[in-house]
């Protein structure tokens, strides 16, 4: 097939990669391009929702569960507020807390995986057996335990959901990151005494993008899914606040007779998941092609 | 002397298919008493004294003092960490803080409501995930393919809560009334014998770990059914589905394996979100509702059994895995 020429191009060129052209091949893939185009739309929807919103979220502008009307173009929820209002400000948490989490514990995570693995020794030991510690607590379960004593801060928030994912992140680079370390350019640049910081920078990190785009995109979805959901069971985000998390809960027992107010902020999470499902994917089948796989 | 060398040969065998099984049993126990030092810890951090909840506003010091050393909270940390654990050993797990209950009663229906519920789940989820992974791998790049990866993105993508409100949306509210919203089952009493009421939170678990699964399945017999070995049961002149289900399918099971395992984890994981949502009452609902009225007992000691069962699970999913991987490896390097 002929593959088999691209194939040993491709091997070739892996030899000495540039940082620019990994990059550039994730965003050559159609799932990660849409993936960034629908969170950039969300998060602009975010922030500029609030101006948008037709009357003040917190207030009430008719009866409870109200159907959609001239007046609430979506109806409105158990205490009579605008559905549509309340959700065009209801992300505004949502759209800070999950990205900086995702980022942080995916720079935290590679970070400490692309040291340990380069230096190995008793630190990368112990680290590796703590963030096993770690490991042992999926999804909310952490959060909860430490929102139950500390109460639900959203810089709180914020820190235990990256404590959450970045062994998940750190494990996935750990793996991906040594058998770079048995590479001739990696063996080469010890050989004439590159630093080990440069070569972590210059020759690990470049190859591991691919990895870490997957990640990124991952772990976004699930700090949407943890911050949301601990909205949902009335530790996140805290009333009145405008919460898609908490207008999930706060309406729940009004889905038979007003859905909306549940639906419409539902449809939004989903889109933001999606978002970082997108980018997961794309990135995930770049690397499945440069390893030569289906 | 050669028969010696032999039976040394396979004692060494042995050990050697046993070390990396022992020394993950005694990582993977290490790793326990570490996630329970740090539940502990977190427990024993909430602000507040804990006599003075008990009792409330018009105790007396004589009275705190007497509780607090009833409850060992004059002792210091170490000890009460030692008891604590020493307790669990002995099947002790504390008295409730809310109801004086020993937590011990209402930890055991509530892992064998949850037990239940993922037990129940698994089963429709493994076989399911066969025949959707089949079924899309026939079809490669094809429109029913295309629609199953799309689907499992997004299943995957989406926070259980909101994938078990859609799903009280469609079959128990808005659309049709066919299901109850909410999992009654009174306390004491089978879910078995409510099975309408395990139906949803069953199949909210049930949507992601199937899109989950079946990916790995229809990516496996896909790569099975590009083997010369396939290719040659073909040109022999066997019909498709003997040649799927006789050769293909069965090398296709052993990489979901491990990934099944793993699932199982994330099934434990989810059952927080799941439960709650359903007001399901397993150790998920109980920790909530702990955490609300601050038992502290009983926050530990469900916290501790999610935690554990999560972390036995992955640990599975990680030695078969790292089995699949070795012999895979060994069968490359023959070939």
């Amino acid at each position: 097939m002929s593959t088999g020429v691209e194939m040993t191009l491709t091997t070739h060129r892996r030899v000495r990669p540039r940082a620019a052209s990994g990059w550039w091949r994730l965003w050559a893939s159609a799932q990660v391009r849409w993936g960034v185009i629908l969170l950039v739309a969300m998060t602009a929807l975010v922030v500029i929702g609030p101006f948008l919103a037709p009357y003040d979220p917190a207030a009430p502008v008719g009866k409870p569960y109200a159907a959609p009307s001239a007046v609430a173009w979506l109806g409105t929820d158990n205490l009579g507020r605008d559905v549509l209002s309340r959700v065009l400000a209801g992300g505004v948490y949502l759209a800070w807390m999950a990205p900086v989490s995702a980022l942080l514990s995916v720079v935290t995570g590679a970070a400490i995986a692309l040291v340990t693995a380069y230096y190995r020794g008793w630190t990368d030991l112990v680290l590796k057996r703590s963030l096993d510690v770690l490991l042992a607590f999926p999804g909310v379960l952490l959060t909860l335990l430490c929102v139950s004593v500390f109460g639900p801060r959203p810089v709180l928030l914020v820190g235990l959901v990256v404590l959450t994912l970045m062994p998940g992140v750190a494990r996935v680079i750990r793996g991906a990151a040594l058998p770079l370390l048995d590479r001739e350019y990696v063996l080469w640049a010890k050989a004439v005494g590159t630093p080990g910081p440069v070569i972590i920078l210059r020759e690990l990190l470049p190859n591991v993008s691919s990895p870490l785009l997957v990640e990124l995109g991952l772990r976004l979805s699930w700090s949407v899914g943890i911050l949301s959901s601990m909205s949902f069971i009335g530790y996140g985000i805290q009333p009145p606040a405008a919460d898609w998390g908490l207008m999930v809960s706060e309406n729940g027992t009004g889905l038979g007779t007003q859905p909306f107010a549940v639906l419409a902020p539902i449809a939004m999470i989903i889109l933001y998941t999606i978002g970082g499902g997108l980018i997961a994917e794309g990135a995930a089948r770049v690397m499945a092609r440069t390893e030569g796989k289906a | 002397m050669t028969v010696d060398n032999h039976n040394d040969n396979a004692a060494i065998g042995v050990f050697a298919w046993l070390q990396p099984f022992l020394v993950r049993l005694l990582q993977g126990t290490l790793t326990l008493l570490a996630v329970s030092l740090l539940i502990f810890l977190a427990a024993r951090a909430l602000p507040g004294d804990v006599a003075n909840m008990i009792l409330g506003q018009s105790a007396t010091q004589e009275q705190l003092v007497s509780l607090r050393a009833q409850l060992g909270l004059d002792q210091p940390l170490w000890w009460q960490y030692l008891t604590w654990l020493g307790g669990i050993l002995h099947g002790d797990w504390g008295t409730s803080l809310s109801n004086g209950q020993p937590v011990a009663d209402l930890l055991a229906l509530g892992v064998r409501n949850s037990a239940t519920l993922s037990g129940v789940a698994l089963a429709v989820m493994l076989p399911l995930s066969l025949l959707v992974g089949v079924i899309a791998a026939q079809f490669r790049d094809g429109l029913v393919d295309k629609v199953f990866l799309g689907m499992s993105m997004v299943a995957n993508a989406v926070p259980d809560f909101v994938t078990g409100t859609v799903l009280v949306a469609l079959f128990a509210t808005t659309v049709l009334h066919v299901l109850p919203a909410v999992s009654f089952i009174p306390p004491g009493d089978s879910p078995f014998s409510y099975p309408d009421a395990l139906v949803l939170p069953a199949t909210t678990v049930i949507i992601p770990g199937v899109m989950y699964l079946a990916r790995l399945v229809r990516v496996a017999v896909i790569d099975v059914m590009a083997t010369e070995y396939i290719q040659t049961a073909e040109l022999k002149g066997l019909s498709p589905s003997r040649v799927l289900f006789r050769h293909a399918l069965p090398n296709a099971v052993a990489p979901i394996i491990p990934a099944a395992s793993l699932v199982a984890a994330f099934t434990v994981g989810g059952v927080v979100v799941v439960e709650y949502l359903f007001a399901y009452p397993g150790v998920g609902s109980a920790l909530v509702d702990a955490v609300t009225n601050r038992d502290l007992p009983v926050i530990q000691a469900n916290v501790l059994v999610i935690a554990s069962a999560y972390f036995i699970f992955n640990l599975i999913a990680d030695s078969l895995a790292q089995r699949d991987e070795a012999s895979g490896a060994q069968g490359r390097s023959k070939a």
